[in-house]
């Protein structure tokens, strides 16, 4: 069994409140880190322990942490990225939800250490009912002096918020977020200014993922160097995985970094294998934006060796035959699925939540969800496989934010690796026209 | 909806204690979580009149909120049923039936994905993920999350939804579905 730091306790009655979540040892990173550390002291201990930020782009936090403006006279903030809105995660909802206050003990410890007075947590507007739970657990952590002025009776003073965005997968963006947080459209900025630099109302900000900010307090209290150890290379630590899609056992679970993705699918552990005992087909390893691979690539590298759970081995082989581990959002699908069909599920997604700011991704995903629909409604031509490939490659790298890469990169690598099944749709719309390639309801229920 | 447009004593102490969690000068930044508040108030939706009284309110321009209100899937700008009926279709929910659902429910209530029905109960609306992939099909309603949807669940769902006759909104706190 792998180590388990994050949500180890999660089924313990009762662990959302303060008093249960004391009691399994929580918060005593803010006693250690405020009693007996420098907050620089703490930025240390981060950058030792390899965190890597855990919303997606696996950017060393202690870096990130060490590149904060700090002008005199300015507030600084620290800003809990809780949007999770990538396809197929739900991993910061599972945690928030469970365990609270491991993210409010998250965002003191680390407020302390970026110097920050005020500090908020941004999550999406449809997890209204967690917000009401981490805000009864803020008032909570506010009554027993882990919040507000002069915090343990130290000289440290900090205001905890959460607000609620209103439904856009964009404010995931941190800095369309931070134009959210401000009041204003979801529109990402022009970087630089980072926000390390100019982010919330242009003071020096720092945005992390929950997970990353909850992964913060082990790392205070078993100190960086041991953190290190856990994990594999410079994937360190563990690791959140949301696992969806066609397996017996969805949920959310953590892994030790580096576990063979073999196991993770089929072991009990986790994800229990495959329903009705029907063959794998493909995985999306790292929520939506990521690289489909075909089972042959998820569960071995084109070297034969076993793909890990980590950011190196599953980005084996680049976007050649390798993926990401992206926010930690895995879908399973089984030999059933149709891929052009769920290509298309994803492409819909991207057009509907693009900004619009950038003409490339604006046009190009509106064009890449209108041929992938006539695809699958049986109207392909035969030249539309070749358009959908122009049509990504022209939107990678172009844009102002990476929204336009992420929905790039699922048709791309959708073609590159089933490229046989486009082309079954196109020639052949008769044999595809009355399969529904999904499961119904009640082949799920047993029936 | 009584028709007039203004927040009560009780709510308007919680819009000042939003407003409160800005600087002093930032409170534009409270914008959005007004506007849910307006949209739960007035009607389950944003009518220029609520748009312009939130404004009033934030001491900006209506153009400030009416376009943050269009830009976010949340906001309704035109009426909607009093039960907003939210499929996820994207992946995860695709491939564990989400088509079925919206099929069943535009069958049993007779309208199609975008409408409304005649008696102004419930609206069909498809969305994209919610986070609940791991639990697929779900529906969102209101604040609350249903999850793991079969066809009879759906239907006990749409009868209890019909027999209170209530308003849902995303800040209702009755989350007793979820936890
Ligand atoms: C379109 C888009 C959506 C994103 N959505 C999220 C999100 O929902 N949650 C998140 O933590 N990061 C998301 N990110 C990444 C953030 O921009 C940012 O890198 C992250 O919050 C930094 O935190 P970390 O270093 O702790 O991972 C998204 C990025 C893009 C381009
Ligand atoms: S890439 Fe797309 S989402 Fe990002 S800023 Fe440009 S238009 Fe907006
Ligand atoms: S795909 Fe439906 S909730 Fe995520």
């Amino acid at each position: 069994m792998g180590k388990k730091l994050l949500i180890q306790h999660a089924d313990v009655p009762n662990i959302h409140t303060l008093q249960v979540y004391k009691e399994k040892g929580g918060y005593a990173s803010v006693e250690k880190a405020l009693k007996s550390m420098a907050p620089n002291d703490v930025v240390e201990e981060v950058k030792k322990s390899g965190l890597r930020g855990r919303g997606g782009a696996g950017f060393p936090t202690g870096m990130k942490w060490s590149f904060l403006a700090r002008p005199e006279g300015v507030d600084r903030h620290l800003v809990c990225n809780a949007d999770e809105s990538e396809p197929g995660t739900f991993k910061d909802r599972y945690l928030m939800e469970k365990i609270p206050h491991a993210l409010i003990e998250g965002m003191i410890t680390s407020s302390y250490a970026l110097g920050a007075k005020s500090s908020y947590i941004y999550i999406r507007g449809e997890y209204f009912y967690v917000a009401r739970i981490l805000e009864t657990a803020i008032e909570e952590a506010y009554a027993a002096g882990y919040l507000g002025k002069n915090i343990l009776g130290t000289d440290y003073s900090l205001d905890l918020y959460v607000q609620v965005g209103a439904g856009a997968y964009i404010c995931g963006e941190e800095t369309a977020l931070l134009e959210s947080l401000e009041g204003k459209r979801g529109n990402p900025r022009i970087k630089p200014p980072f926000p390390a630099v100019a982010g919330l109302w242009g003071r020096p900000t720092v945005v992390n993922n929950v997970e990353t900010i909850a992964a913060v307090c082990p790392i205070v209290m078993m100190g960086g160097d041991e953190y290190a150890k856990i994990g594999i290379g410079r994937s360190t630590g563990t690791k959140l995985i949301s696992a969806s899609g066609h397996i017996n056992k969805p949920g959310t679970y953590e892994i030790e970094l580096g576990l063979p993705v073999e196991e993770f699918i089929y072991s009990e552990e986790y994800c229990g294998g495959i329903i009705n005992g029907r063959k794998l087909k493909a995985v999306v390893a790292g929520g939506s934006s990521v690289p489909i691979l075909p089972a042959e690539l998820i569960l071995k590298n084109d070297k034969g060796e076993p793909r890990l759970m980590s950011y190196e081995s599953l980005s084996e082989g680049g976007f050649a035959t390798g993926t990401m581990l992206g926010s930690g959002g895995f879908i399973v699908y089984d030999e059933t699925t149709s891929i052009v069909k769920n290509l298309y599920t994803f492409a819909r997604f991207y057009h509907h939540e693009s900004c619009g700011q950038c003409s490339p991704c604006r046009e190009g995903t509106g064009w890449m969800e209108k041929i992938l629909h006539r695809i699958v409604e049986g109207h392909g031509k035969p030249s539309d496989i070749d358009l959908l490939w122009d049509i990504q490659r022209k939107i990678e790298g172009n844009t102002i934010c990476p929204l336009g890469d992420a929905a790039a990169w699922p048709v791309a690598s959708a073609i590159r690796h089933f490229r046989a099944e486009f082309e079954e749709y196109i020639n052949h719309p008769e044999r595809i026209k009355d399969v529904k390639h999904y499961y119904s309801v009640h082949q799920l229920a047993g029936a | 909806m009584n028709g007039e447009i203004k927040f009560n004593e009780e709510t308007l102490a919680t819009v000042n204690k939003i407003i409160g969690r800005y600087p002093a000068d930032k409170s534009k930044s409270a914008l959005i979580p007004i506007l849910h508040i307006a949209q739960a108030e007035f009607g389950g939706w944003l009518s220029p009149e609520s748009m312009d009284y939130v404004a009033s309110i934030l001491k900006i321009k209506p153009v400030e909120v009416y376009e943050v209100a269009s830009f976010y899937s949340m906001f309704n700008l035109k009426p909607v049923g009093k039960c907003m009926l939210e499929i996820c279709r994207t992946s995860s929910c695709w491939v564990r039936g989400a088509e079925d659902v919206v099929k069943h429910i535009e069958k049993r209530l007779n309208i199609k994905e975008g409408e409304t029905t005649k008696d102004g109960m419930f609206t069909l609306k498809t969305v994209e993920c919610l986070g609940s992939c791991g639990s697929a099909p779900m529906m969102q309603v209101g604040a609350s999350y249903h999850e793991n949807l079969t066809l009879d669940k759906v239907d006990a769902l749409i009868e209890e939804y019909r027999v209170s006759g209530k308003q849902r909104s995303y800040t209702d706190l009755d989350y007793k579905n979820t936890l």
